[in-house]
């Protein structure tokens, strides 16, 4: 009878073994099966103007270097949109009554994960790091803050805010929205795409602009801190 | 009888269809001609020069300075080829313009900034120079 018990409890801790073993593969697993049909999830070889017009989400193979987990774990279980045209802005516009507006029957959801899901998702994105030397490590000054400049340099100077809103009904709509950049981004991510889009992302609808250090700094800053704020002034 | 009717109406069918067909060659041309460069536009442009290249795009609305209309053969007609090929390359400033319209460029070869600009003349309907 005891010799029952203990091969039970062999068993039983085998099994439970087996299921943490399993879970921790988990993430991986809903990558391939649930999100790359959309997303790549490893670099294409060659990225032609086809890639931007076929994709139905964002590149993921540098997940990693480009989003804060936390954010990842909660918007995963309760995803907002972040592109208010869409994945890719020409794909999901239509004639207006002066303007081209956003086709919103086009757009579509995306989908839900359970928080257990979600947290083994956002682990196994975060270990797609893309191709080293992708990011700039280190060089954004973290403790600097924004100067007043800044918000110049985003809506008139550089002209950030033709294409991307900031949450307070401003902004242009063919660019991801900015108002949640700094809980959602790396500010080293944040200060290496503003620098240069095209070599993130390439053939991507944002141009690679001149800008001086201090104007990255200080752009970087500015994006950084409007997540906590519920307007930007 | 029926048949007689239905093979002239057949005969004028294709005759119809040829007849659109050929009557204007220069279109069909053209449509090959600037298909890469329409392509660079629709990727890259229309989101402020919108999707009838009139200046009205998606973004236009939230813009201190209105994009151009590229459809105005008067406003289009009267900047020199090079001008706009400079804008293209180096953005507003380059031309005392606005500074909302970037430099492309990193993103455009100079052969893509030659095909854009005589796609430019072309939407316009402005002339090749």
């Amino acid at each position: 009878m005891i010799k029952a018990h203990l091969l039970a409890a062999i068993i039983g801790a085998g099994f439970l073994a087996s299921s943490v073993t399993t879970f921790a593969a988990d993430g991986s697993a809903i990558l391939q099966s649930q999100c790359a049909s959309c997303h790549a999830l490893t670099q294409p070889e060659k990225v032609t103007l086809d890639h931007i017009w076929e994709r139905k989400g964002p590149d993921l193979y540098y997940a990693g270097v480009k989003f804060n987990k936390p954010w990842l774990v909660k918007w995963l279980q309760d995803p907002v949109r972040i592109r208010p045209s869409g994945v890719f802005y020409r794909t999901h516009i239509k004639k207006g009554e002066k303007a081209d507006v956003v086709d919103e029957s086009t757009l579509i959801d995306h989908m839900k994960l359970t928080q257990a899901d979600a947290e083994a998702a956002a682990d196994a994105l975060m270990a797609l790091t893309g191709p080293e030397g992708l990011i700039e490590t280190g060089k954004f000054d973290k403790d600097k803050k924004a100067s007043p400049m800044a918000k110049m340099l985003f809506v008139k100077l550089r002209g950030c805010s033709a294409c991307h809103s900031t949450g307070d009904g401003k902004g242009g709509l063919s660019g991801p929205e900015l108002q949640t950049a700094g809980e959602r981004l790396q500010p080293d991510f944040i200060y290496s795409y503003t620098k240069d889009p095209q070599k993130i992302d390439k053939g991507v609808w944002m141009p690679k602009l001149a800008i001086s250090e201090q104007d990255l700094q200080n752009l970087t800053s500015y994006i950084v801190q409007l997540s906590g704020k519920k307007e930007a002034k | 009888m029926m048949n007689i009717n239905r093979i002239i109406s057949q005969l004028a069918g294709i005759t119809l269809i040829s007849l659109c067909s050929f009557s204007n060659p220069a279109i069909a041309a053209d449509d090959d001609q600037f298909k890469h460069a329409e392509r660079l536009y629709d990727t890259y442009c229309v989101q402020c020069h919108g999707m009838n290249r009139d200046g009205n795009g998606l973004n236009s609305t939230y813009m201190s300075v209105q994009p151009r209309d590229h459809s105005d053969p008067k406003g289009m007609g009267d900047i020199p080829l090079e001008e706009i090929a400079e804008v293209l390359k180096k953005g507003g400033l380059a031309a005392n313009k606005s500074v909302l319209m970037p430099a492309w460029g990193e993103i455009f070869s100079d052969e893509e900034i030659d095909q854009l600009t005589a796609y430019l003349r072309h939407i316009c309907k402005c002339g090749s120079n």
